[in-house]
């Protein structure tokens, strides 16, 4: 039955080119980044992954401190922004009056395009003194005997990064999960008013049961976009390369470190070193992507559900 | 089809027309030189319309290695190159002196005013994280009459890889062992105290709202932004303010090696601030293009004799005339 005529084929082919160069261009990037690393992957082998100084005087490099900057900032952030986002998704999408809807789903649209230096300088300006003379007190007042509130109070550090991320995810989460609300079908939540589910039971057990793939998708892309946010979390994290268990605690981002210091990076192995963060952000990012696509797999029972 | 083909060559040969009677002159190196060439690039081009140039401010390391790749006719840098880069590099390199600036220390202290006394001794100190509160026995002996408070001391620094970080980080290794030891100089180090900030405004932007901090800042940038910031004792035991005069101070009555790669930190001079640098213009010995060699080093002639005058106006040190006399016969070494 199969009656294909050239311009068919003709458009399916040039169609394919599309997908095929996205593919082509991430190999490129890994590749690229994988040869100019060579004489630091050469020198400091598995290492590079573990050890936590970062040395450029002594070429003494390692990524560790950078690595956990970036996860923890990114998964801080997930923690603020996910609650505001899919509540604030679902009052637009259920229960908002659709002029109040529309006026807030464009304000959303807007932040989501603010340039994230403009976020960097507001952190500096206003949200690092806030913290300082705000948030973090009262943290380490009354949840001061957990270890992630201890310590010298700067303002500047993995809390206002985390803030800062969360401020700037939150419009993704909010506008995809929104859509993803909306597109549930009315019959599904009628039967369940039908069967005399309440408004809260409806949302719960019907809209969000059936747009988690959809929600839980937005989130990926938010965390996509926390793990290699460079510019707004350089200008208030404190880069300062160490580990610590506390949040009031200046850290590093491997986005960070590229930011800083590649422009006067002079030595081979310097250079070399940079490069292989800019991997290890790949790794990173590939990792973390994998890890939620097999959360979402455990909630939709397998493969199949996510490809419908 | 054939229209717009003839259409883009016609313009290419007009752009290309229009270049053949000016000489265009590429360069590309420290940050910190930036608004000093831009004015030099502007005068300069007023009485000598046949030069155009094109200055990328990427930083010295990036200076260093477009040079060394000879994809621009001049680099700078705000650190000399090592031994090492200048063999890598495919002809002689010559370092030009072109302008002197100085770091000033600033601080944030409720109360207390500008003119907190430094010593080297308690600069390392603070920076190695030895001196932790701000009423430490050492800095309260300098200070006799400051009330200076028991909180601590919050130290910071340059994030990004810079010259500024390079000369500061030069001074503390010249006067500590213990820092030139352990953590050295460059553009970026690994500090063992201390928040980040990037760029000058990240420095004076923690600085201006931490009450405690204390940084490092260009000169002319705690100026600006009316931050406080210390007089230093320098080698000789004088309390210096850093200034235009002070600074250029640093390279009167030093060594200065024939090649130039020198560094005037803690200069022995009895009235110079210590925390000083200086940017150099990087050029090659033999420049192949004749056109473009004697440009080059007309312009370089120029900006270190009456261009110094315009760059004071932007908070740059002139350059020392025994300086500058040696640097004219440097140049006059320059085949092309």
């Amino acid at each position: 039955m199969s009656r294909q005529d050239t311009s068919d084929i003709v458009f399916r082919r040039i169609l394919a080119v599309f997908p095929i160069s996205i593919l082509i261009l991430v190999a490129g990037i890994f590749f690229q980044l994988f040869w100019s690393s060579l004489p630091s992957l050469k020198k400091f082998g598995f290492t590079f992954f573990y050890n936590s100084t970062w040395d450029p005087v002594a070429e003494n490099f390692g990524a560790l401190p950078f690595i956990y900057g970036t996860l923890v900032t990114s998964f801080v952030a997930l923690l603020i922004a996910v609650p505001i986002g899919v509540g604030a998704a679902i009052y637009l999408a259920e229960y908002a009056p659709p002029k109040v809807s529309k006026a807030i789903s464009i304000l959303v649209d807007l932040l989501a395009a603010i340039p994230s230096v403009i976020y960097g300088l507001w952190g500096i300006f206003i949200l690092v003194p806030f913290m300082r003379n705000c948030v973090q007190p009262f943290l380490g007042k009354y949840l001061g005997f957990l270890p992630f509130f201890q310590g010298p109070n700067y303002g500047v550090g993995f809390l206002a990064a985390s803030f800062i991320l969360a401020i700037i995810i939150v419009p993704f989460i909010i506008s995809v999960s929104r859509e993803v609300i909306l597109a549930v079908p009315q019959v599904y939540k009628e039967s369940a008013y039908a069967l005399g589910a309440t408004r809260w039971e409806a949302i719960f057990d019907i809209v969000l049961s059936y747009g988690r793939v959809g929600i839980l998708g937005a989130v990926i892309l938010a965390l996509g976009r926390a793990i290699g946010e460079t510019m707004a979390v350089t200008m208030i994290i404190g880069n300062n390369v160490i580990i610590s268990p506390s949040l009031f605690s200046p850290g590093y981002t491997l986005a960070s470190v590229l930011a800083n210091e590649f422009a006067e990076a002079d030595t081979t192995m310097y250079l070399s070193a940079l490069i292989e963060i800019g991997l290890v952000l790949f790794l990173v990012s590939i990792i973390v992507n994998i890890l939620a696509r097999i959360l979402i797999w455990s909630v939709t029972k397998g493969p199949g559900e996510v490809i419908k | 089809m054939k229209k717009i083909l003839a259409l883009v060559v016609a313009m290419a040969m007009m752009t290309s027309y229009a270049f053949a009677d000016a000489t265009l002159i590429n360069g590309a190196g420290s940050t910190f030189i930036y608004p000093a060439i831009t004015k030099w690039f502007d005068e300069y081009s007023k009485s000598n319309p046949g030069v155009m140039f094109n200055y990328q401010a990427i930083g010295s390391g990036g200076g260093i290695k477009q040079i060394t790749a000879m994809t621009v006719d001049f680099g700078a840098t705000d650190g000399p190159m090592t031994m090492d880069q200048m063999t890598q590099a495919p002809g002689r390199i010559y370092h030009i002196p072109m302008v002197m600036g100085a770091v000033a220390v600033a601080y944030n202290l409720p109360g207390v005013d500008k003119g907190l006394k430094l010593t080297p001794d308690i600069m390392a100190g603070i920076y190695l994280g030895k001196i932790t509160q701000w009423n430490d026995p050492l800095i309260t002996a300098q200070n006799p009459g400051v009330n200076l408070p028991g909180s601590s001391i919050i130290v910071v620094h340059r994030s990004d890889g810079s010259g500024t970080s390079f000369i500061f980080t030069d001074y503390l290794s010249s006067v500590s062992s213990e820092w030139k030891g352990r953590v050295g100089k460059g553009t970026s180090v690994n500090w063992p105290v201390g928040l980040g900030g990037k760029g000058n405004e990240g420095v004076s932007g923690l600085l201006k709202q931490s009450p405690g901090t204390i940084g490092y800042v260009e000169l002319a940038y705690a100026k600006e932004n009316n931050l406080t910031y210390a007089v230093l004792q320098n080698k000789s035991g004088n309390f210096i303010e850093p200034s235009i005069d002070s600074t250029s101070q640093a390279a009167v009555g030093v060594n200065v090696p024939a090649d130039f790669r020198f560094s005037i930190v803690n200069s022995p001079n009895p009235q110079a601030y210590p925390i000083a640098g200086m940017t150099w213009i990087l050029i090659y010995k033999h420049i192949d293009d004749p056109v473009k060699g004697k440009a080059i080093v007309d312009f370089i002639r120029w900006a270190v004799t009456d261009g110094q005058k315009l760059t004071a106006d932007l908070d740059y040190a002139p350059l020392p005339s025994d300086l500058v006399d040696m640097i004219q016969k440097k140049l006059d070494l320059v085949k092309y």
